[in-house]
């Protein structure tokens, strides 16, 4: 039993629709503090919708419904005083396809501080240059920032969205199969970041590569039609499941 | 037939077919070339300093253009200041905030059509509402007023365009890292939609200088000695210029050179805004690499 | 399975997670959220602002039309043929100025479908690819010369030949303004064929000359077919641009508001007698009126015209590789 400050977000009992479409069904879960949670599934099991249900992406989808709880630090995201973009700033985001903004690499990581106020170029600067640094890309690109972003790799791409997602200081940072548009070296550094993010912020990692959640998490969610199957400590999961469906799945039955 | 023969019939056709597709073209680019250069030939010869900076004298027999150009000018800054903001800002509401479905359908469709209205019937609705019912007179007020709306439905179309073809990516970027809408729209949307924008806008800036009927009764006036000096004033514009010399004076074959001088002085106005916008759009294509 | 839990090789600078910066200030939250809900309403209200505008045209339009039919019934209004608006008593039958105006656009068409068609198959079939950028650049440009520049034209160079060549009594006439909207259409047609012709889907060309079809044979069995609904789109809004112009008709259909019994006579299109009239007819008055009225039905007709073209490219668009 894990104690109750070491869970960050708790979702009880989750629901969500798209038009008359039921996309979730009943999912309860613990993200831990701390840790990397990966989410794994065949395509359309409802692993990425519900990534984007815990920082409310899904609000911009018109005709959506949710039914259910995410506590976050204790309070439900979904309650109806709650803001979305507050939300937002402490869970960050990494997307599928790098998705840099048409902008310097500098003013691709500084966007989001900026948005918070911060014009002070001594405290952008720093914050840029910790970022990059913490995304592991800062030697890469350390003599180019005002180049445009889009003049990158691919794989530093992505790890630009990190840096730009970390320069928000978020407490969670999802991650929805990340490295899904990049080479396997890409791939490795990116996995290799994650490791190490894991000292400083939760990380919950969607991913339909089966090895790369044993390589890198430690907590693995399967999701199957629309319901979580079957959660736990991801060695565990990986090798003694408890669910039919989640052995198929690993064993390459289906998916 | 034999096989022969029916390859042979089959190529004749296809000479000929072909032999008149290039005759017509050839004479469209004939004959829209050659307006051109005819244009700019007899033009020339009637433009130079003393035209462009001097105002007509001896009853509009003489003399130069220079308060047309100034008031095609006000006529042409006046609709911009109209037609760009609210143009650009009734597309953001249509394309960032507007729910897709019938109304939102129902309203493109609306100004889809808006921009085909005949401008004359610009220049009526100028007329009834500007003119007469709110007061403002034959006014450059009103005539930018009428020519404003007159190209804000092209300012719309190719605003919201432009703004939904910037990936949505970079918008859930955005806002995943907090921004709100009105952050996104201003420092993502807006800066990668700019040159479709900019496009669009400056189209319709082409438009408005070169057009007659919609300033006929609300701006333009036959001759006046004076530069404007508010926006109630009317004035001399270019094209309502070109008519009047053409059909109304008493000397018509004794302005022609005027009358020449005048259409290139607009043909180079209205062309050069519109190259400018294609400079700008195939530029700005190239340098876009999403 | 084994998992690697191990250290990455990351360099990585010592840091705190957390600070976060929006709770550093609260007062920063709310001012965020009112700039959010007061630019929503700003941007609403530019939007409901033209699209009242749009809705006003027509108010206008129409407050001032009908207010003919008051005085005259609608009957004689459409079918009268007798436009004496300055008379007195007046007369206001419009029927010869919507003779002029779809003679001219009937005209006009007849010669703009060829020649903006048949340009437009030349780019997209014959052309080189250098030529194609060119001259499609080119014909775009030429469709934003200004139509007072074009009546121009037709007044001091067109008409004169005209009735020099064929010793008429005058050169401002059917044929000459509809030779002057065609030029005027020409390069709207083409553009939008054009366009229409490149969308068509390359593999059904390929799959055509693949089973030994000629250039031709392709051409007019598959392209024109498959850009069928986009070149009507074209020469619809063509027609809807020639009926709607006014300063070419102004300047060179002559004027005359007589029903035309050949298309050298001269007629006075709708626009015309608009443009032309408007400046003398007094504020309110009964002339005033009936040319409002003349706005409201140039204004329907051509307003048919865009629905169908609207129709027309919406209801059959083409299916290409992505929608199978």
């Amino acid at each position: 039993m894990v104690a109750t400050s070491d869970i960050v977000i708790e979702v009880r009992d989750l629901d969500f629709y798209y038009g008359d479409i039921k996309a979730l069904r009943g999912v309860s879960l613990n993200i831990k503090r701390n840790q990397v949670t990966a989410l794994i599934g065949p395509s359309g099991c409802g692993k990425s919708t519900f990534l984007r249900l815990l920082n409310r992406m899904n609000d911009l989808i018109p005709g959506t419904r949710v039914e259910g709880q995410v506590m976050f630090e204790g309070q439900n995201l979904y309650d109806e005083d709650v803001n979305p973009v507050d939300i937002r700033r402490r869970i960050g985001m990494v997307f599928q396809k790098p998705n840099p903004f048409p902008k310097s690499i500098f003013n691709n990581v500084a966007y989001g501080p900026r948005l918070t106020g911060i014009k002070d170029k001594k405290k952008l600067d720093e914050l840029v240059v910790r970022s990059l640094k913490q995304a592991a890309i800062w030697e890469e690109v350390k003599n180019s920032l005002d180049k445009s972003a889009l003049s990158l790799s691919g794989g530093q791409q992505q790890r630009l969205c990190i840096a730009r997602a970390l320069a928000m200081a978020p407490e969670v940072l999802l991650m929805d199969e990340p490295t899904s548009a990049l080479d396997p070296i890409a791939t490795s550094r990116i996995e290799e970041l994650v490791e190490v993010l894991k000292k400083d912020y939760t990380v919950v990692i969607v991913t339909h590569n089966m090895q790369q959640a044993a390589r890198v998490s430690d907590d693995t969610a399967f999701f199957y039609m629309g319901e979580m199957v079957e959660m736990g400590n991801t060695e565990r999961l990986f090798t003694k499941p408890e669910k039919q469906q989640t052995e198929h799945y690993i064993t390459g039955r289906f998916g | 037939m034999t096989g022969a023969a029916s390859r042979r019939y089959r190529m004749m056709t296809e000479r000929v077919a072909f032999g008149i597709i290039r005759l017509l073209a050839g004479l469209v680019v004939i004959t829209l070339g050659g307006i051109v250069l005819f244009l700019i030939y007899q033009g020339a010869r009637a433009v130079n300093w003393s035209f462009l900076t001097e105002a007509p004298r001896d009853a509009m027999t003489k003399g130069g253009i220079f308060p047309a150009i100034i008031g095609t000018f006000y006529l042409t800054i006046g609709s911009s200041l109209i037609a760009l903001p609210l143009g650009v800002a009734s597309a953001i509401y249509l394309s960032e905030y507007a729910r897709e479905g019938w109304l939102l359908k129902l309203i493109r469709l609306g100004i889809q059509n808006w921009a085909g209205v005949p401008s004359v019937v610009f220049g009526l609705y100028g007329l009834a509402l500007f003119v007469v019912f709110l007061g403002f007179g034959v006014s450059i007020l009103a005539g930018s007023l009428t020519l404003g709306f007159l190209i804000l439905p092209t300012v719309i179309g190719a605003s919201e365009e432009a703004f939904r073809q910037v990936p949505s990516t970079f918008r859930e970027a955005s806002l995943a890292l907090g921004a709100t809408k009105f952050q996104t729209i201003c420092r993502v949307v807006l800066p990668s939609a700019l040159p479709g924008v900019l496009t669009g806008s400056i189209l319709g800036i082409g438009r408005a200088a070169g057009e007659t009927a919609p300033i006929m009764f609300t701006a333009a006036t036959f001759y006046t000695k004076h530069l404007p000096t508010s926006p109630l004033d009317q004035v001399m514009a270019l094209p309502y210029h070109i008519y009047v010399l053409a059909t109304s004076g008493t000397h018509i074959d004794q302005t022609r050179p005027l009358q020449y001088g005048t259409v290139l002085v607009l043909i180079s106005l209205v062309l050069g805004i519109n190259i400018f916008a294609i400079i700008i759009r195939t530029r700005m294509r190239r340098k876009k690499t999403w | 399975m084994t998992l690697t839990m191990g250290e990455g090789d990351v360099q990585m600078s010592t840091l705190s997670a957390g600070g976060n910066h929006a709770s550093e200030s609260t007062t920063r939250g709310v001012e965020l959220k009112v700039q959010e809900g007061i630019s929503k309403y700003f941007f609403l209200a530019a939007a409901s602002t033209s699209l009242l505008v749009m809705a006003l045209i027509m108010i206008f339009l129409f407050r001032e039309g009908l207010a003919i039919f008051g005085k005259v019934n609608a009957v004689s209004f459409f079918f009268g043929k007798a436009w004496y608006p300055t008379y007195d008593p007046p007369e206001f039958g419009i029927l010869a100025l919507i003779v002029g105006s779809v003679s001219v656009t009937l005209f006009s068409s007849l010669v703009a479908i060829p020649l903006g068609v048949g340009t437009a198959l030349y780019l997209s079939v014959l052309a080189g690819p250098t030529v194609r950028e060119y001259v499609k650049a080119a014909v775009e440009l030429l469709a934003s010369l200004p139509s007072v520049v074009l009546g121009f034209l037709g007044m001091v160079v067109i008409a004169p030949t005209m009735q020099e060549l064929l010793d008429i009594p005058t050169g401002l006439n059917i044929v000459s303004a509809s030779i002057v909207l065609a030029i005027m259409a020409i390069p709207t047609i083409t553009s939008i064929s054009e366009d229409a012709l490149y969308a068509v889907p390359r593999d059904n060309l390929e799959a055509s000359y693949a089973l030994g079809a000629t250039r031709w044979e392709t051409m007019s069995r598959i392209l024109v077919p498959g850009a069928l609904s986009g070149i009507g789109t074209a020469v619809i809004l063509g027609m809807s641009r020639a009926m709607g112009e006014t300063m070419v008709v102004l300047m060179v259909a002559g004027g005359a508001a007589q029903i035309p019994s050949s298309l050298f006579d001269s007629v006075r299109p709708m626009p015309a007698s608009i443009a032309a009239e408007m400046g003398e007819a007094p504020f309110g008055g009964e002339h005033y009126h009936a040319l409002f009225a003349i706005g409201i039905v140039l204004f329907l007709m051509t307003l048919v015209f865009n629905l169908v073209a609207t129709y027309i490219s919406t209801r059959f668009q083409q299916k290409g590789a992505s929608t199978l």
